[in-house]
């Protein structure tokens, strides 16, 4: 009986952050949403279970959490094993999930977690994304493999944003109910990273009204989904990204599922490799906009959704850690107390709530400015209010790839620790941790490598928004006895900004891509120390958590500081040199 | 009609959380010491009651529970998973009930919500193991009863069909109508809390619980929404005769404890798989053999 909302009071706390209000009233449309209109599927009247207020709104979340929390525990944890050995699997061109997996997505979809974000007149809870994002890392600390399936409420989130009123009318109330899951079918052999390569056809029949899709698709999550959003070139001709778009595919029998993929880790996931014959699809708001504008969204909410996921694979790790730590004794002492042991264990647990603060404010930003976007959708926004939207955008496009790129390649080190803790047992399936490394390996891979983050994550940093907010964390006022911290921050600040002013001085921006990983580190050392300042202000238990992180945050900006002195455009030649062919 | 389902459920002190102060010197239960649940079994009885209802087009689930006021948890918490409402039976002159004293004052509360089809129940609850409420009750009102059911397999045309487990194997049995099952720890678990009916029932209140909110808007919007009024049954309610109930009903008098050290062990056999193994060691710690 482990309730993993109960057991981690971060969670708590940072659902109790101050923006949450005003989340909640947009959300909530100032608590004056009239359901009358209900397309959802359950008995259950949407004005029998919508908030009256703030706090009834926080006190149902929290209750929900506490749901989501005793699955995570007692359901999806337990069968986390089972479902790595037996794996999900492809007979007579349908996909099975293991045993364990069919288990706990039955136990969400009948807690009704299936349409958290969806708005109540479709079946949903019309929770924030934050909320949701609490989900995401429960359930991926239970198992990290049935994230990829909990996770794609998202793309019943792009139908929402981008469809028509009756695609909606008619789709939504499907994902939200869990009769229907989805998948997101963008990659293809020849078009991974870079997807203006897809080459996936889609022409339109006159006769029916419906598009045709013919092609292959690879790397798809759940390709056996039964409501899909393709990607596909509607424009015959175009060979770039503005030939494009965005087309919804009901399943039936004229895909192929070619195989699954045999993976290092994730096994509950299957990843599907698709053939399309002249598959029917409709079209997803307007053509040619699939790549440059939906699949963006899609893309920033996946990249939130993995990064949950890291997280919760974090948390699973040093608990793991912790526990053995604390149990084995070698010569003659329990082993946390040597200080190589104590000294990862402390990274561990520091690293994690560092990470942890990152993707809740960034979960915040993503709130506040996707209802604003809903709102313009039902009336026009007052100046202010457009400004807001501008503002928490430029915020959440700025984080979404840094939290992503910074928790994934921790994700990466910590269970390589976690491994290291436990010694030779930790390289043994006798214990969790070797699952938790390989499921963690995929995470600074997918939905964009790491080098891809870096490279959306770079702008935000020479743009000035990272001064920007800087700024703003900096004169939020904190107690007294913290302040000596804020002073070493505005230092890193400091130092940072004169490290992107000498790489800019070249004008080479060869030499900036090549720092430029360095570069979205530091920043993002010294984001995750004002936030945990901030944190530390509203709670104690933050305060050595902090102290420990900018301690180390510091001399690691430095480290990076020297490899960039170091390291300029010329000596570039010589890693070139190097590894030609 | 609805087929209407009785589910006899009971809050009980967690066991498994037992430390110095969860017995008082006098040999009964400190309950204040421990952390109210709900009694493991009775979630398998619940289960099985959602289920029948599932399947039905037009079936009640009514949870029937008997305790301090605090207890009306178990209501709300059945509500969450889709019990359509719920009876507290509580009144200070039903204290210090044993199984006899209990089931007579339960099986009064059935006869009072009358027109029933089944009532089901959790074999045992993890507190007192008796296993005797169940069975008592349906003697008082007289219905076939079916001990340790494992799953209920069917219910129609006036006849239920019910899988029991017993030590050596299982059985299955048929049953008119109405009639008293009490389900075993080895059937299904209960399905998770439903976040919709939470959301919609968190503020159900039995009368007692009204009477502590001072908010009049509040109160009154409580009081005017039927679905969140939980009813509670006293003494006044029932027709009982007051020389049957509470302690004065109780010949069952606590005369000595000891520690019993358990020797002999039913015998399960797995199969030689890590999901067998894994699987029982789950199905151990749910049912509070272990952890």
């Amino acid at each position: 009986m482990t309730n993993f909302y109960r057991d981690n009071s971060d969670l708590q706390f940072h659902l109790n952050n101050p923006l949450m209000k005003r989340i909640v009233a947009l959300k909530e449309r100032n608590f004056k949403i009239d359901e009358k209109e209900y397309y959802g599927k359950d008995k259950i009247d949407p004005n029998e279970y919508k908030p009256s207020n703030f706090e009834d709104a926080i006190d149902s979340y929290d209750s929900v959490l506490e749901i989501v929390g005793d699955i995570a525990g007692d359901v999806i944890a337990p069968n986390a094993e089972s479902v790595d050995l037996e794996g999900a699997r492809l007979e007579n061109n349908r996909v099975h999930y293991a045993e364990g997996t069919v288990r706990n997505l039955n136990a969400l979809k009948q807690a009704r977690l299936t349409g958290v974000t969806q708005p109540r007149k479709y079946g949903g809870l019309n929770f924030p994304t934050t909320v949701y994002s609490m989900m995401i890392e429960m359930v991926s600390r239970g198992d990290a493999s049935l994230m990829n399936l909990f996770g794609l409420q998202d793309i019943g989130e792009t139908v929402r944003e981008f469809g028509d009123d009756d695609i909606k009318a008619k789709y939504i109330p499907q994902f939200a109910s869990g009769e229907a899951t989805g998948a997101m079918i963008l990659t293809e052999p020849d078009a991974g990273s870079d997807l203006q390569a897809v080459q996936l056809k889609a022409h339109f029949e006159e006769s029916t009204g419906l598009w045709r899709l013919n092609g292959v698709k690879r790397f798809i999550t759940n390709g056996n989904a039964e409501l899909s959003l393709v990607l596909a070139r509607t424009e015959e001709g175009t060979k770039d990204g503005r030939g494009l778009s965005m087309l919804l595919y009901e399943r039936d029998d004229t895909v192929q599922i070619r195989r699954i993929e045999n993976k290092m880790g994730i096994h509950g996931s299957p990843t599907c490799e698709m053939v399309f014959k002249n598959s029917p699809a409709v079209l997803i708001g307007k053509r040619k906009f699939g790549l440059i504008k939906y699949v963006m969204s899609l893309m920033n909410g996946a990249r939130l959704g993995v990064s949950g996921q890291a997280i919760g694979i974090c948390e699973a790790a040093y608990r793991e850690s912790l526990k053995y730590a604390q149990e084995r004794a070698q010569f003659g002492k329990i082993i946390n107390q040597f200080p190589p042991v104590f000294e990862i264990l402390t990274d561990m647990k520091v690293k994690t709530a560092a990470l942890r603060t990152l993707y809740y404010e960034t979960s915040r930003f993503v709130d506040v400015y996707k209802t604003l976007e809903e709102i313009e959708h039902e009336r026009s926004l007052t100046p202010e209010e457009k400004n807001e939207l501008r503002q928490f955008k430029r915020r959440a496009d700025f984080y979404t790839p840094l939290i992503k790129g910074l928790s994934s390649e921790a994700a990466n080190r910590i269970t390589y620790d976690a491994i290291q803790i436990h010694g030779g047992t930790g390289f043994t399936k006798d214990f969790p941790v070797e699952r938790l490394y390989r499921d963690a390996r995929i995470t600074s891979i997918y939905e964009g490598t790491t080098q891809l983050q870096v490279i959306a994550a770079i702008k935000g940093v020479t743009s000035g928004l990272f001064s920007e907010m800087m700024e703003e964390y900096a004169s939020i006022k904190i107690s007294y006895d913290l302040e000596f911290m804020l002073k070493e921050l505005k230092s890193m600040k400091k130092e940072y900004l004169s490290a992107i002013k000498y790489v800019e001085s070249f004008k080479d921006q060869e030499y900036l891509d090549f720092h430029a990983r360095r570069l979205v580190e530091m920043a993002g050392n010294i984001i995750m120390g004002h936030l945990l300042l901030l944190d530390a202000d509203r709670d104690q238990k933050f305060r050595l958590i902090s102290e420990v992180f900018i301690k180390k945050a510091k001399a690691e900006n430095t480290d990076r500081m020297l490899v960039i002195k170091e390291i300029e455009p010329d000596f570039l030649n010589n890693y070139k040199e190097l590894t030609k062919l | 009609m609805a087929f209407r389902i009785i589910v006899l459920a009971k809050q009980v002190p967690d066991t498994r959380n037992v430390k110095e102060d969860a017995m008082k010197s006098d040999g009964t239960v400190n309950r204040a010491a421990l952390p109210a649940i709900f009694n493991p079994e009775d979630l398998n009885a619940l289960e099985q009651a959602l289920r029948i209802k599932d399947g039905l087009t037009d079936a009640e689930v009514i949870i029937l529970t008997m305790g301090p006021p605090r207890a009306a948890d178990i209501i709300r918490e059945s509500m969450y998973r889709d019990a359509d409402r719920g009876y507290l039976i509580t009144d200070k002159r039903f204290a210090g009930a044993d199984t006899l004293a209990t089931s007579y004052v339960i099986s009064k509360a059935v006869e009072k919500i009358g027109n029933y089809d089944l009532i089901i129940s959790g074999r045992q609850a993890i507190d007192g193991d008796t296993a005797q409420v169940g069975p008592q009750t349906a003697e008082k009102l007289n219905i076939p009863q079916i001990t340790y059911a494992e799953e209920i397999l069917s219910v129609e045309k006036g006849k239920i069909t019910v899988k029991r487990r017993l030590e050596r194997g299982v059985e299955v049995v048929e049953s008119t109508l109405p009639a008293l099952v009490t389900v075993h720890g080895s059937a299904a678990p209960c399905r998770p809390k439903n976040a919709k009916l939470l959301m919609k029932y968190k503020h159900a209140k039995t009368p007692t619980e009204l009477q502590t909110i001072n908010d009049d808007y509040t109160n009154q919007s409580i009081r005017n929404k039927p679905y969140l009024n939980i009813e509670e049954l006293s003494l006044d309610d029932l027709s009982c005769e007051e020389c049957k109930i509470g302690l004065a009903g109780s010949p069952t008098k606590v005369k000595k404890i000891e520690n019993v050290i358990l020797q002999a062990k039913d015998a399960k056999v797995l199969k030689d798989s890590e999901v067998e193994i894994k699987n029982f060691m789950t199905e151990l710690i749910t049912n509070h053999t272990l952890g």
